[in-house]
């Protein structure tokens, strides 16, 4: 794709993101030096990509840590989503049954439960993954089940007097149908995994950026802090473009032809 | 008619109300018989419970009373020789206009069993039907590339495709403009013309009926039941001219003045036996 071949509006759609990030990290800088804010109240985004670079080593290996627990939370939260999404949407009893039970869990603050899950699984990377796993799921099983939900009944009657079977109409219609919504979950659930995985680690790690950041701020190098929460933005922003890629390739139909696509978003 | 194809004997319908009290009477005594291989257009007032007798025909509703046969065996779930076909398209976005119409080839048997190793001539009596319909050449096409006229053609191919022994039409060309409709007519009539698959078609449109029914049934008011039954002696195959002639003009005319008295709630005069 060449630059000078886009219209002018495209490239002004493409350059946002940039001029708009780039406006905040000079209001910051320009306002952390009018004011002379103190570096371990505020420090300046120059001062934060100083120590970026100068700790490089130990962020990059606690941001690595990170990155893996929360793709395995993730990945668990994927599997088990689409499962009980599949399940839920399928069937009235299911439905009926766990959903009080799925919304009342995922209101329960992940924090709260992030001590309990460290009695039983000691300090570290397990209570991580679990937290990563339980903060991200909710949203693919709510997309799931609602695309399974949203197959047009006159479908199910076309292939119902076909003598199809209820795997049938799932394999052939309401797994194709809910891609989109599941998609869309994903690019959401990614950014919560992050959150849940982060939270966990400052809560009960020896690894990860999570605490990298609690050791940073009890010695108060507020600097390091902010590296880290720039480093999990960052991490964020590129999962989350790697799924909105995979959304394109596998469920472009979808937009193409103009099918709704909802979004349920958890926390 | 001593053994209809399609037999409902004094079926009722009756949907559960959205609270305990009392359901909707979508059908009540409603009688009617098909034979083998004949095309019968349903015509009545919107809501008077067209589209539950089709549901209830191809057994995806179990009637509330009465009895349904359909090839002699009492209907008590959804059949399989059925092909459908609706007033939404309902083609599958994700699939090209080739895949869609092979769908039903992916679920009845012994098409299901043999699609893998027979691909190839599949393939090519998918192609064939999209030809005998105007559609050569949009195989690869997505649905929302085509036209509704041209998605309404491929969703006909699919509900045709199996070879169904019968053949329900939900008001297929409801939402088409006239042009599209009338060409499609005469597409449905050509394709009933070589396959005489038994066919029953729901449809408001009275002049849509006369051109392809060899019988039209006038249905009542909700609690729909069939309330006339009449014969349409017109020669085959019929063309947009015999749509000018004096007896279509007549039989639509006729239809017409019935379809308002029912929309009254009175019954049209003089009643037809129905044949039973
Ligand atoms: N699934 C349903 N649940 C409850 N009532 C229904 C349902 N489907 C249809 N009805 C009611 O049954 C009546 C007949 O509907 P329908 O068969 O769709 O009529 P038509 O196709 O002739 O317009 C209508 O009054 C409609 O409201
Ligand atoms: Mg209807």
């Amino acid at each position: 794709m060449k630059w000078q071949s886009l219209s002018r509006t495209r490239r002004v759609e493409l350059a946002m993101p940039w001029l708009v990030t780039l406006s905040m990290v000079l209001i910051w800088e320009i306002a952390v030096i009018a004011f002379k804010v103190p570096s371990f109240i505020l420090p300046g985004p120059w001062e934060v990509w100083q120590t970026l670079v100068r700790f490089h080593g130990p962020i990059w290996t606690h941001a690595l840590h990170t990155l893996f627990t929360t793709v395995v939370g993730f990945a668990i939260a994927v599997v088990f989503g689409v499962l009980l999404g599949i399940a839920i949407g399928s069937s009235r009893l299911v439905y009926n049954g766990l959903y009080p039970v799925l919304i009342g869990f995922n209101s329960v603050p992940k924090v709260a439960v992030v001590p309990v899950l460290v009695v039983w699984f000691g300090i570290g990377t397990v209570p991580a993954v679990i937290t990563a796993f339980m903060i991200s799921f909710f949203p693919i099983v709510v997309n799931v089940a609602t695309g399974l939900a949203t197959v047009e009944p006159e479908l199910s009657d076309v292939l119902r007097s076909l003598g199809a079977k209820r795997r049938d109409i799932l394999m052939k219609v309401g797994l194709p149908r809910a891609m989109p919504y599941l998609f869309a979950s994903l690019k959401v659930a990614i950014t919560l995994a992050f959150v849940g995985s982060v939270i966990s680690e400052t809560v009960a790690a020896n690894e990860g950026i999570g605490y990298l950041m609690i050791q940073a701020s009890s010695r108060f190098q507020i600097p390091l802090v902010f590296a880290g929460l720039v480093v999990i933005a960052a991490l964020g922003i590129v999962m989350y473009v790697l799924f909105a890629l995979l959304e394109r390739r596998f469920t472009g139909w979808a937009t193409r032809s103009n099918q709704p696509t909802t979004i349920a978003t958890g926390s | 008619m001593t053994h209809p194809f399609v037999h409902l004997h004094k079926v009722g319908l009756t949907y559960a109300g959205a609270d305990s009290g009392a359901g909707t009477a979508a059908l009540e005594q409603c009688t009617l018989g098909v034979a083998k291989g004949e095309f019968v257009a349903v015509v009545g007032p919107s809501g008077c419970g067209k589209s539950s007798l089709m549901k209830l025909v191809t057994g995806l509703v179990p009637p509330s009373e009465g009895s349904i046969e359909v090839a002699g065996r009492e209907v008590d779930g959804p059949l399989k020789i059925v092909g459908m076909a609706f007033q939404n398209p309902t083609l599958l976005p994700w699939r090209s206009t080739l895949a869609n119409v092979m769908l039903p080839l992916e679920i009845v048997e012994p098409h299901r069993s043999r699609l893998r190793s027979d691909k190839a001539a599949y393939v090519a009596k998918a192609q064939r039907l999209l030809a005998t319909v105007g559609l050569t050449g949009f195989d690869d096409k997505p649905p929302y590339q085509l036209s509704g006229g041209m998605q309404q053609r491929a969703s006909l191919c699919r509900s045709l495709i199996h070879e169904p022994e019968l053949l329900m039409l939900d008001e297929p060309f409801g939402a088409l403009d006239a042009f599209t409709r009338e060409e499609l007519w005469a597409v449905l009539q050509d394709v009933w013309l070589q396959q005489r698959f038994t066919c029953i078609l729901v449809t408001h449109d009275l002049r849509e009926a006369v051109f392809l029914a060899d019988r039209v049934l006038v249905m009542s008011n909700r609690p729909g039941r069939i309330v006339s039954d009449h014969t349409v002696p017109l020669p085959r195959p019929r063309t947009l001219a015999t749509t000018f002639e004096k007896d279509f003009v007549d039989i639509t005319q006729r239809l017409r003045e019935e379809i308002s008295l029912v929309r009254q709630g009175k019954s049209p005069v003089p009643v037809h036996e129905v044949a039973a």
